[in-house]
């Protein structure tokens, strides 16, 4: 498989999943405001945080009010979170290697972008918007499935597996990471009460509250929540979970053992964490070093595999 | 409401689908009962049916403009056909095949013993002028002595019903995925009509493109390592590249997926390492393809690879060089050259060509701007063209300067009255003009397409049928008559 084409079917699949995910964090925040006290509500400003990009977010915009952050997060074509700015960037990819990819897979990664972009006016009204979010998520479970089932177990696969996999543990810490971001102060005594409504709004936003309850069997509570989303072995957008998918998919590559290195630390550092024991502060930034740690994953796959480490290591070399 | 063929009226021009004002060809006559027997609402619902497939399938072709950059549009497809009888059809892929073995014979030539110089039949200047002759290449022998493999030549039909050669592409053709998703757009448009004629096929033409590309391989292997290199995903046929790559089972690439070796070998950067790359369907022009050989400053390109190509490392397809046979001065001496290397009379006509180059020529193209089309030798998509019936008298006398001073540069020819095909204009069907570009393959043996791409100019009136221009497209049918 062409370096070239590898990086691409990988970052294809990271936007993809980056698109769904960003639908499942406004929901969650959402929801979360439906829920809370509305004197103690904090609003959507944390979630311009969650994304990490205050600073861009700021010079377009002088105000945190649900409006402008929502064209921010959906519609916005110069933010580089926005789900149409996603979506854009998985069909270009798409396209880039629309040879390789099932010509279904490609028409749906298509039509998808054509339907985010035509129904933008329905997302921004309050009533349309959950509406779009769903079907923006459902339509990427759709291409999720497709590939799945049409997909040669090829090297291709993997790199899709490997992009779809770091996006997705990335952004469920993210999620999380709204709750925390929700609630300053654990002891707020007028909080309490909603606390498990809370987390229960959380399981959903990732369609995990099923799931939990047949892994769990217990009642909705903070530490088992938390356990769940970031430590379970079987629910497939837990943390721990996607970041075995990739050390599976990365032993079937090549040369892989310095990717395999990477993943191990970050494998090692969520099955090593005392969750149970962490407060509102140390979640996180215990979620701040998991996202660096999948980013030195993607350091490690960009020089092992694609095309762009490739060169910058030729040029390195020809410099020296 | 429905549609009524009594107020359609070709005029003047020859018309593929109506012999005169409502009455339709023998061939045709399905067709046109069809159309009159579905309701307005039903035509228009099919229509939408065509626009829908062509924007979820993705079929797109890419516009560059100064303000936008460049945008990926949907390809314009009408869904009223093209259809020509089978019969009709054989003479003419008979006269493209004598065509374009001659010109293959013609380049192989010129890179070797000049012979049809020496013998006086093509002029020396004209080469010593050409714009696509690479110097680089003389000596170079390429398999099977075939330098244009993929050719593609445009055909137009008079008023009189006469079919002409307006000109052959042998550098980069493009198109010819373009004709095969009509067909399957149409297949989902009109199955009715697909039971009730008997049209020829056009889906085999992606495995005959690999197997003639296989062919060339340097390396005697059961996988011959067969790539398609394109200059990537802003070039305006980036399409098709995809799709023909796709079709093929091979691997797309672009210039920096490949690396010369110091052995001379053609790689290309895999997950795994470097790995050999046998054949090369290039469809980057010459000049951008290896910047050790050409433009230094290509980004498109890969250095060494002509180094590769002459030592017989890797096929390129077409052959560097090759367009040195397309020019549209070089057009003019086909009759000659098929005479000059195969004995035999041209089966499919030239339109009538002045050659600028000679005085007694130039001076009837001078003395007739207005009634002649004005053409660059070697500029193609219609571009930097004057049709003279339409053209400003300012633009008249800018081309007069521009034939003077570069005569070699220019050919002239007739306006022709290009044949019509009824086609869906807002709520009605109105005659517009048509092309047709069939694509011939040349390996162990040369193949046509079934029919081709049949290009439609939109605007009333208008003879500029390329898609950069306002130009859509049509199906094309070859049909068997008394099926």
């Amino acid at each position: 498989m062409l370096a070239r084409v590898a990086e691409t079917l990988y970052w294809m699949a990271r936007y993809m999943e980056r698109a769904e995910n960003m639908a499942r964090l406004i929901n969650v925040n959402a929801n979360l405001i439906l829920d809370i006290p509305k004197k103690t509500v904090l609003g959507w400003e944390p979630l311009i945080d969650i994304t990490g990009t205050r600073d861009i977010y700021v010079k377009r915009n002088d105000n945190f009010e649900e409006r402008t952050v929502m064209k921010y997060l959906i519609s916005d074509p110069e933010s580089p979170v926005s789900i149409a700015n996603s979506l854009k960037w998985a069909r270009e990819n798409a396209r880039t290697v629309r040879d390789v990819i099932p010509r279904e897979a490609w028409e749906q990664i298509n039509a998808l972008n054509h339907y985010a972009k035509d129904q933008l006016n329905v997302a921004m009204s309050k009533r349309g918007r959950f509406s779009y979010l769903n079907e923006v998520i459902l339509r990427n479970q759709t291409i999720v499935g497709l590939l799945s089932g049409t997909v040669n177990r090829d090297q291709g696969y993997l790199f899709i597996r490997m992009g779809r996999n770091i996006e997705r543990s990335d952004m469920t810490s993210r999620i999380i990471d709204v709750r925390s971001a929700n609630l300053l102060t654990e002891e707020s005594m007028e909080l309490r009460p909603f606390e498990n409504i809370q987390w229960m709004s959380v399981l959903k936003s990732l369609t995990a509250y099923q799931m939990y309850r047949q892994a769990m069997q217990a009642r909705i509570r903070r530490s088992d929540v938390v356990k769940f989303l970031f430590q379970s072995q079987r629910f497939p957008r837990s943390i721990l979970f996607c970041v075995q998918q990739m050390e599976r998919c990365v032993q079937e590559l090549p040369d892989y053992e310095n990717t395999l290195r990477r993943i191990h630390q970050a494998k090692r550092l969520i099955q090593g964490a005392e969750l149970q024991a962490y407060d509102q502060v140390m979640l996180h930034d215990f979620i701040d070093h998991i996202q660096i740690e999948m980013n030195h994953i993607h350091e490690a796959l960009n020089e092992q595999y694609f095309l762009t480490g490739r060169i910058s290591a030729q040029q390195q070399q020809q410099a020296s | 409401m429905s549609l009524s063929w009594n107020e359609y009226d070709p005029g003047k021009f020859f018309d593929e689908l109506m012999q005169s004002k409502g009455k339709p060809r023998k061939y045709a006559k399905n067709l046109a009962k069809f159309l009159v027997d579905h309701s307005d609402q039903e035509l228009e619902t099919r229509k939408a049916v065509a626009e829908l497939s062509i924007k979820e399938m993705g079929i797109t072709f890419t516009v560059y403009t100064e303000e936008e950059g460049s945008i990926d549009r949907s390809w314009p497809l009408d869904i009223l056909p093209r259809m020509i009888p089978k019969s009709e059809w054989d003479p003419i892929e008979q006269g493209l095949k004598q065509r374009v073995h001659a010109l293959n014979l013609f380049i192989d030539d010129i890179y070797h013993d000049q012979k049809i110089i020496k013998d006086k039949i093509f002029p020396a200047e004209l080469l010593a002028n050409s714009v696509n002759f690479r110097k680089e290449c003389v000596g170079i022998s390429p398999p099977r002595n075939i330098w244009a493999h993929i050719c593609g030549s445009d055909l137009v039909r008079d008023s009189d019903g006469t079919m002409y050669v307006l000109e052959d592409n042998l550098r980069v053709p493009s198109g010819v995925s373009y004709m095969l998703e009509n067909r399957s757009v149409m297949k989902r448009v009109f199955p009715e009509l697909f039971e009730s004629y008997n049209i020829q096929p056009v889906d085999d033409y992606c495995s005959q493109l690999f197997d003639m590309l296989a062919s060339l391989s340097p390396r005697p292997a059961d996988y011959p390592e067969v790539v398609v290199l394109t200059p990537g995903i802003f070039n305006s046929a980036y399409f098709e590249h995809a799709y023909l790559a796709q079709q093929m089972g091979c691997e797309l690439v672009e210039g920096r997926d490949l690396v010369v070796s110091d052995d001379d070998c053609v790689y290309m950067r895999t997950v795994e390492g470097l790995q050999r790359v046998d054949v090369i369907y290039r469809r980057i022009d010459d000049l951008f393809l290896d910047p050790e050989a050409f433009d230094k400053k290509s980004m498109l390109g890969v250095p060494g690879l002509l180094r590769a190509w002459k030592k017989g490392n890797v096929a390129l397809a077409n052959a560097p060089g090759a367009g040195v046979a397309d020019d549209k001065v070089v057009y003019a001496f086909v009759p000659e050259i098929i005479k000059y290397y195969l004995g035999e009379d041209v089966l499919l006509p030239n339109v009538p060509t002045y050659r600028c180059m000679y005085q007694d020529e130039q001076d009837y193209v001078l003395n007739n701007l207005a009634d002649l089309v004005v053409k660059p030798a070697n500029e193609s998509g219609g571009y930097g063209m004057m049709i003279g019936p339409v053209a400003s008298k300012k633009e008249r006398e800018k081309f007069a300067q521009l034939i003077k001073k570069d005569p070699r540069n220019y050919i002239a020819q007739p306006t022709l009255g290009l044949s019509t095909v009824p086609t869906f204009i807002d709520h009605g069907v109105e005659p517009r003009h048509v092309d047709l570009r069939p694509f011939i393959l040349s390996g162990d043996s040369i193949s046509v397409t079934m029919g081709g791409l049949t290009r439609v100019a939109l605007r009333k009136g208008s003879l500029v049928v390329n898609s950069s221009q306002g130009g859509g497209s049509k199906d094309t049918w070859i049909v068997e008559e008394d099926a």
